[in-house]
């Protein structure tokens, strides 16, 4: 699905922020990076899609090289990679629905973007997507009129829209309260193995990515200084990827009913309250 | 702690500016003053007429008073000219404007010569007033209010874009990043990401300026222009301060006017 070979990224500062990242993801799976401020996980992330331009290395989604690409395909290929972000990053002055359906942008022209004529099947999956990540009858709401937690939902309904191949997901909890934290981190794992999409997910919080997580990369200077299961987390590798510290409050038995929600009524009625 | 023992066991004393930096602000007043002395200087100001100033303004006010009112049957006319010579000339703007402010911002521009050119075109619209542009157009279009309509333009271009421009290189950077990685074109990012973010500023600024050019469309007529301003020259040559008086009355009521509706839309913009 995704490989990433020898990835190096040097900022023109000198800053050598990916050291030769080698990374392999061949099923779907929820692959949260770890690592301190720094460790290069978000430029990691942005290297896949090219917001940023890897120095070397290969990217290859679905046997397409990315990083070779022009211009013109590197938008296509775009297309197949949705992206949520820390900050949301929504378009604060459009609507819900607005926002949603940029998702789409890459299969429009430029007028029917302007006069929001997007085809009917787009509108309708939007009306769906929106219902499943809880935000039912907020289409014509502002951006800017949604709590943190809401306008994650339409960042993750807006990444969705793509009908993505990969997920890249940058710190998506981290400017969100712990209770929204964990409603969001859980909606976009359960979403994510709905469809079958990969998703790495960069995230501060070693808790949650080991409650949430199929496998778990830690990321130290610039390199993989861990790969596996959230339940090999261990004080070691913690100290490796972070350095030392007292990891014996941090690191949570693996809960299993922490995935499988007890009642999903209940759990529909918190998420709309998010 | 008693005052001496605090001073005792803090003994700094505390100055906000040393006395070099003091000697410094009081040398630039004094150079304020006397660049201020050294202007009227050079100017050679005729002090005598400032004797009897106070009455000739008396006399000149009350040659205008009382306002000759039916005369403004024969400026309603050059008015609405005038408003419309405003109006048209800021609509001319808009559809200008926003392309050059694009090119002009840092972070929209396609590359280091079209930025160049955008900021160009910029700079050389602000640094000519006006009535300059109404002379220059004039000249090119023959008198009337075609001149008057481009000169608005030519000067409100710089303006607006200028502020458009400012406004669009301090957008949310993120939002845009956003717009990019769903694979939409450059045209597109413009439309959803950076244009959404800029529209109030340019509501803001349009409405502005529109209030403005009714300002300067009342002079333009000074130099054939159209508007009232031809009406208004000619009287002020005639001196039939009467009549002078009436558009005078009658341009304040359309800039309180003008004033009122820009000072709504802008408080109604979110």
């Amino acid at each position: 699905m995704l490989s990433i070979a020898d990835l190096i990224k040097v900022y023109p500062t000198g800053t050598r922020a990916l050291n030769g990242v080698t990374l392999k993801i061949d099923q779907p799976q929820v692959v949260a990076i770890i690592g301190s401020s720094g460790a290069g996980k978000s430029t990691l992330i942005r290297c896949v899609n090219r917001l940023i331009e890897p120095t070397s290395g290969r990217v290859v989604l679905n046997e397409l090289d990315v990083t070779t690409l022009s211009r013109a395909d590197l938008r296509k290929a775009r297309r197949r990679m949705g992206m949520i972000f820390q900050e949301y990053n929504l378009v604060e002055r459009l609507t819900v629905m607005e926002n949603a359906l940029s998702g789409r942008l890459g299969y429009v022209n430029f007028w029917q973007a302007y006069r929001r004529r997007y085809p009917p099947a787009d509108i309708s999956t939007a009306f769906e997507l929106l219902d499943r990540v809880g935000l039912k009858g907020y289409q014509d709401t502002r951006a800017d009129a949604l709590s943190g937690g809401q306008r994650q939902r339409v960042g993750i309904a807006r990444a969705l829209m793509q009908h993505p191949d990969l997920l890249l997901v940058d710190e998506p909890t981290a400017s969100l309260d712990p209770k929204t934290s964990r409603q969001i981190m859980r909606l976009l794992c359960e979403l994510a193995h709905e469809r079958g999409t990969p998703a790495l997910v960069n995230i501060h919080d070693v808790g949650l990515a080991q409650s949430y997580a199929d496998r778990i990369v830690g990321l130290a200077g610039g390199q993989v200084a861990f790969d596996g299961t959230p339940s090999q987390l261990t004080h070691q590798v913690l100290t490796d990827i972070y350095g030392e510290e007292d990891w014996s409050k941090t690191i949570r038995k693996v809960d299993k009913d922490d995935k499988k929600p007890k009642d999903r009524d209940a759990l529909d009625r918190e998420s709309a309250a998010g | 702690m008693t005052v001496d023992e605090h001073a005792q066991k803090y003994p700094e004393v505390w100055k906000r500016f040393t006395p070099r930096q003091t000697l410094i602000r009081y040398a630039w007043y004094l150079g304020v003053v006397f660049v201020a002395i050294w202007s009227l200087d050079t100017l050679e100001i005729p002090w005598f007429y400032f004797l009897d100033a106070h009455e000739e303004a008396g006399d000149l006010f009350a040659r205008m008073i009382p306002p000759y009112w039916a005369f403004f049957g024969d400026i309603a006319g050059p008015l609405i000219e005038t408003i419309h010579i405003a109006t048209l000339g800021t609509a001319i703007t808009v559809l200008l404007a926003l392309p050059i402010a694009i090119i002009a911002a840092r972070n929209t521009t396609p590359n280091a010569f079209t930025w160049f050119i955008g900021r160009f075109i910029l700079v050389a619209s602000r640094s000519v007033n006006t009535v300059v542009w109404g002379l220059v157009f004039v000249a090119i279009f023959g008198p009337g209010p075609m001149a008057g309509i481009w000169s608005i333009a030519a000067r409100s271009i710089g303006f607006v874009g200028k502020l458009v421009a400012e406004a669009i290189e301090e957008i949310d950077q993120g939002m845009v990043e956003a717009i990019e990685a769903t694979g939409a074109s450059r045209l597109q990012v413009l439309l959803i990401g950076v244009i959404p973010q800029v529209l109030p500023v340019i509501f803001g600024t349009i409405v502005y300026r529109w209030d403005i050019n009714i300002r300067e469309s009342t002079v333009l007529g000074f130099v054939g222009a159209g508007g009232i301003g031809i009406v208004l020259y000619s009287s002020i040559n005639q001196f039939a301060w009467h009549e002078v008086s009436v558009m005078l009355i009658a341009i304040f009521g359309i800039v309180l006017v003008s004033e009122f509706v820009s000072a709504t839309v802008r408080n109604h913009i979110t």
